[in-house]
């Protein structure tokens, strides 16, 4: 499997004066794990929104399934099947972690259906499943990333894209949270994967981007990347 | 925790329902006009409350228009039951304009229309003030329901400008008020719980991550804004008839009628359209007992003037003291259902064992 589900040429991305990201090309090839990597204002969240529309103001295509998405606002987006687990989690916290679920699915019309993904999710996260009537945010860090990953998936999304899942969790959390990502990709989704954590994400990554202030200065499968010298020595703070 | 079935919850619902119909018979042979009076006047406020709520509280945008909207619920009602030989006798310095200056009719047509044109005017004010957020909404509300007041106080050949409209009828009786504010109830209630309600609870928690669900903010912030304008007219309407005259001066349906609301809302709980009725009942019973202090009192000898406004001053106080000991109100974001009695209820039960 090897064609390009997500394509983005040349994209822009500008806040007033601040030039965020600077014309960077990525494929997302369908059925993979591609990650992008990179420091704090490297521009990786710029380019998830961006791609969800949540971004307006920017310039270049995005091509999804042959089509070009740069104008389409969210909901559009999203029904189209790009779905988005946001940075720093943002789960509901006053809606049970049932009706979290449910906002997941929100624009989806086939009942039917949305109940057997809720099964399918609850089975991925069986903690959820235990805690479906109590508050989003009562659970513990850990619990509410699980939350948005699910809440995500309940679009019943082509394209999974994460921003820093692990964000703030403890490294076993870490290691749960990266091991359902590719139990996701096992499931036949295509995944998006933001991560300042490199060695996690480039560790399941089938292809890496290293963005840098804006640029995409190294790309690569992920296993070429993790042994690369330069994100060795940059990324995983390993002197060479 | 036990879960009580739709069954059960919809038998105890339909004889809480007949129950406070009795109850407001009771209370309108037997407890004089004058109480007869303030009890309809807390289900106005109810109703008023009920959809100030629906904005302020489930959507969580902060308005401060709604007594624009209630106006103009008022003024439509009203011209439209407003006798014609009234009209003619209201509208000395400039004639009412045809063909307001023909028309008579009922109380429950003039009541849905005073609705629709509220719901109207909420879709004209809404759709410019939700392109921008926060206090600069707050900020476009409170400009665009003076505007509203501003309008109606110098359109002479339609609301007969400052003079105002005397001589309505006076049709809101208990059983008018309480019948709407079952139906607002309903209406909004289940608005609230349906998937529409559930995207504007989301919504109000976290815009970012509602839109990135493919939620059209702008589009549900309207169309919630547009149903409180309907249930807003609707309230101005029974309001206008139970005042029988209604004016634009900014004490009567101008913004200090939108603190009233909104210290309704605050004192209930933001969010919770049994919390706003519960405190519409608690405003219109307290405006009229602190009455007194406004009186002139001897206190131990000592002749003290009635200060008009004092009651005013202590309701601010009261605010003040809810704002900083009780953010929570009477119901929080919690709805009065029975599934919530019965769990307080249990809580206690389990507490003593």
């Amino acid at each position: 499997m090897s064609d390009v589900l997500l394509e983005i040429k040349k994209l822009n991305v500008f806040y007033g004066a601040i030039h965020a990201v600077k014309g960077i090309d990525i494929d997302v090839k369908k059925g993979e794990i591609t990650t992008l990597i990179g420091a704090n204002g490297a521009g990786k969240t710029s380019t998830l929104n961006s791609i969800v529309g949540l971004v307006r103001n920017k310039k270049g295509n995005i091509i999804y399934k042959g089509k070009e998405v740069s104008h389409l606002k969210p909901d559009a987006i999203v029904k189209s099947g790009i779905a988005l687990a946001p940075e720093g989690r943002r789960i509901f916290p006053n809606l049970t972690v049932e009706e979290n679920l449910q906002m997941g699915a929100f624009f989806r019309k086939d009942v039917a259906e949305v109940k057997r993904d809720l099964k399918w999710v609850l089975e991925l996260f069986p903690r959820l499943k235990e805690r479906l009537k109590q508050m989003g945010g009562t659970l513990s860090g850990g619990e509410q990333q699980m939350l948005a990953i699910a809440r995500a998936l309940m679009a019943n999304p082509q394209i999974l894209m994460m921003d820093e899942p692990s964000l703030g969790l403890a490294p076993l959390l870490v290691k749960e949270v990266f091991g359902v990502i590719k139990r996701v990709k096992r499931e036949g989704k295509t995944v998006l994967l933001v991560e300042q954590n490199a060695a996690a994400a480039l560790s399941i990554a089938d292809y890496g981007y290293v963005l840098e202030t804006g640029n995409i200065v190294l790309k690569g499968k992920g296993k070429e990347l993790l042994a690369n010298d330069e994100v060795r020595r940059a990324y995983l703070g390993v002197t060479v | 925790m036990k879960r009580i079935s739709f069954k059960t919850n919809f038998i105890l619902t339909v004889i809480f329902v007949i129950g406070s119909g009795f109850m407001l018979l009771w209370a309108s042979n037997s407890l004089g006009d004058y109480w007869a009076r303030i009890i309809t006047l807390m289900a106005i406020y109810g109703i008023m409350a009920t959809s100030y709520t629906l904005v302020n509280g489930v959507t969580g945008i902060f308005s401060l228009g709604h007594a624009g909207f209630i106006a103009v619920g008022a003024y439509t009602a009203a011209l439209l039951t407003l006798p014609i030989q009234q009209k003619a006798m209201s509208f000395f310095i400039t004639p009412l304009i045809w063909p307001l200056n023909s028309i008579q009719m009922g109380f429950l047509p003039a009541t849905i229309i005073a609705g629709c044109v509220a719901a109207f005017a909420a879709f004209l004010v809404g759709y410019p003030s939700l392109r921008v957020t926060g206090d600069y909404f707050a900020i476009a509300t409170l400009a665009f329901a003076e505007i509203i007041r501003i309008v109606i106080q110098n359109s002479y050949s339609v609301t007969n400008g400052s003079l105002g409209l005397k001589g309505i009828p006076p049709y809101t009786t208990i059983w008018w008020a309480w019948g709407w504010l079952l139906v607002t109830l309903i209406v909004l209630g289940s608005f609230k719980f349906s998937s529409y309600g559930r995207a504007l609870r989301a919504m109000s928690e976290d815009t970012v991550a509602a839109r990135a669900m493919g939620i059209d903010v702008f589009k549900h912030q309207l169309m919630s804004f547009v149903v409180s304008g309907f249930f807003a007219g609707i309230g101005g309407a029974l309001y206008a008839h139970w005042l029988t005259t209604i004016d634009p001066r900014p004490t009567s349906l101008g913004i200090m009628l939108t603190f009233f609301v909104l210290i309704m809302i605050v004192v209930g709980g933001l969010g919770s359209l049994s919390g706003a009725v519960l405190g519409a009942v608690f405003f219109a019973f307290s405006a009229q007992w602190l009455r007194i202090v406004e009186s002139p009192m001897n206190f131990f000898g000592l002749t003290i003037p009635g200060i008009p406004g004092m009651s005013m001053l202590i309701f601010a106080v009261v605010f003040i003291l809810i704002m900083l000991f009780w953010r929570r109100g009477i119901m929080g974001r919690d709805e009065l259902s029975w599934q919530y009695i019965y769990n307080h209820f249990s809580k206690r039960v389990g507490d003593q064992d």
